[in-house]
């Protein structure tokens, strides 16, 4: 059991910047988040996209802010459980939370808050008919695991990073590798793109576009696929169908926690400090939602700062409530370290 | 300084919506502003797909960037007028503009 004082589902911006404003009322923090690196979709969407409107920041590419916001907050330690989804949460006799998540890793804390933007992200899937059927028996829509493909007849459909990715990487390891794609143009890292067609041109895959999968089939488990070629259908032996169509947000299993639900999001009291309808349970940044909400990253920062006043009440009710100025005290990180302005030199002149 | 447009939500009710042209709105950020189901989980970056929308007038539509017909070629549902309500910035031409949230 991971304790902490607050969890935090979500490691977008608004969730590392929780870490720092809880740290500054000495609160440990430990965030939580479905995908396997910080950042949420600042890091998984849109790395390399410029983003305009932090304050102080006249331009600020998204990946570079999450590696800011890592570089604030790392002198108040958190801790992480990535690559899993918070699945269950229950409330303990003492009033505090236990997060369980789909991995089965248990946290506890007297807080929780949750920054989970748009939700978890999930593999976007194709619409094809009987398509659940064939999951796990040869439709896989995450590699979590490249050598179950070894010496397999794989077939991918995608044009983005991934496909591109996962196709060089399983050309060296399966016993056939097919990318498929709706057209010839692939957007991908320029690198990789040329490395598919260094493999297509030593005829180590094959590259069928413009062209699609439209119907999948098997006995137990899939042996074929059909794909649409230039309006010709085709029929294709394959052992494992992998479509890597990127990931779309999903609110997911925090949706049943008894949360009040609107329009996709948290409801939350934004008058006093952005705590849902169950005590001890917050909702800031984009999954939150009261009269006049916008989606922002520098909103979500307030609301995270406000939330860990709350929170802090909540934790230490007897204790007066805290309010520094980091420009007086620094800041004392958990692990030691001390920044804090150079203290003015006082001399007199003779 | 607006035009109004037609949006025609998922469940087939068309919505009449004053779209301002002086701000730089684009078509997502309007139906966003009237609270239709839209997401734009990207910010408005051609990157997911979640605007998409069916043109259903014959108005002059700037052109396709690279990185919407890259999008529209992963995304599902996609159609001969499919369009990324991001990349539609609300112009005075687009006055009548009639278009179909997708799935």
């Amino acid at each position: 059991m991971i304790k902490t004082d607050i969890i935090i589902i979500g490691a977008g911006p608004t969730g590392l910047f929780a870490v720092f404003e809880a740290g500054l009322l000495k609160l440990k923090c430990h965030l939580i988040d479905s995908l396997p690196q910080p950042g949420g979709q600042c890091a998984e969407i849109y790395p390399k996209k410029p983003i305009y409107d932090i304050p102080s920041r006249p331009e600020i590419l998204a990946g570079d802010l999450v590696d800011q916001l890592m570089t604030q907050i790392k002198p108040f330690k958190p801790g992480f459980t990535l690559g899993e989804t918070a699945q269950e949460i229950h409330k303990e006799r003492d009033g505090s939370f236990v997060v369980t998540t789909d991995k089965g890793t248990q946290h506890q804390a007297q807080v929780v808050a949750i920054a989970g933007g748009l939700g978890t992200f999930e593999p976007r899937k194709p619409d094809l008919a009987n398509l659940i059927l064939w999951e796990d028996k040869g439709v896989d829509y995450i590699i979590r695991e490249p050598e179950k493909y070894r010496n397999k007849n794989v077939l991918i459909a995608g044009g983005g990073d991934s496909a591109l990715d996962w196709t060089i990487v399983l050309a060296e390891l399966a016993q056939s590798v097919t990318l498929v794609h709706r057209r010839n143009q692939f957007r991908g890292a320029l690198d990789s793109v040329q490395k598919v067609q260094v493999l297509k041109d030593q005829n180590k895959i094959q590259v069928i576009t413009p062209a699609e999968v439209i119907a999948l089939d098997g006995v137990r488990h899939l042996t074929n696929v059909t794909l649409k070629v230039e309006g010709t259908l085709v029929n294709q032996a394959v052992d494992y169908f992998i479509p890597l169509f990127g990931l779309t947000p999903k609110l997911g299993p925090i949706a049943n926690w008894g949360l009040e639900i609107e329009k996709n999001a948290i409801k939350v009291d934004n008058s006093l400090d952005y705590q849902t309808n169950i005590p001890g349970i917050y909702a800031i940044g984009d999954v939150n939602i009261y009269p006049g909400k916008l989606k922002l990253i520098l909103c979500g920062f307030h609301e995270a700062t406000l939330m860990c006043q709350s929170a802090f009440q909540r934790i230490f009710p007897k204790k007066r409530k805290v309010f520094k100025y980091t420009t007086v005290g620094g800041i004392t990180g958990f692990d030691g370290s001390r920044k804090e302005a150079q203290k003015s030199t006082i001399k007199t002149i003779e | 300084m607006y035009i109004k447009i037609t949006v025609i939500d998922r469940s087939g009710k068309a919505h009449e919506l004053e779209a301002p042209t002086d701000i730089t709105m684009n078509l997502m950020e309007v139906c966003k502003s009237y609270e239709l189901p839209v997401e734009g989980t990207c910010g408005g970056i051609a990157m997911c797909a979640s605007c998409q929308c069916y043109v259903l007038s014959n108005h002059p539509l700037e052109k396709k960037s690279p990185d919407e017909e890259a999008m529209l070629s992963e995304a599902l549902h996609v159609k001969e007028n499919s369009r990324l309500g991001c990349q539609i910035p609300m112009d005075k031409k687009l006055e009548g503009l009639r278009v179909e949230l997708a799935p």
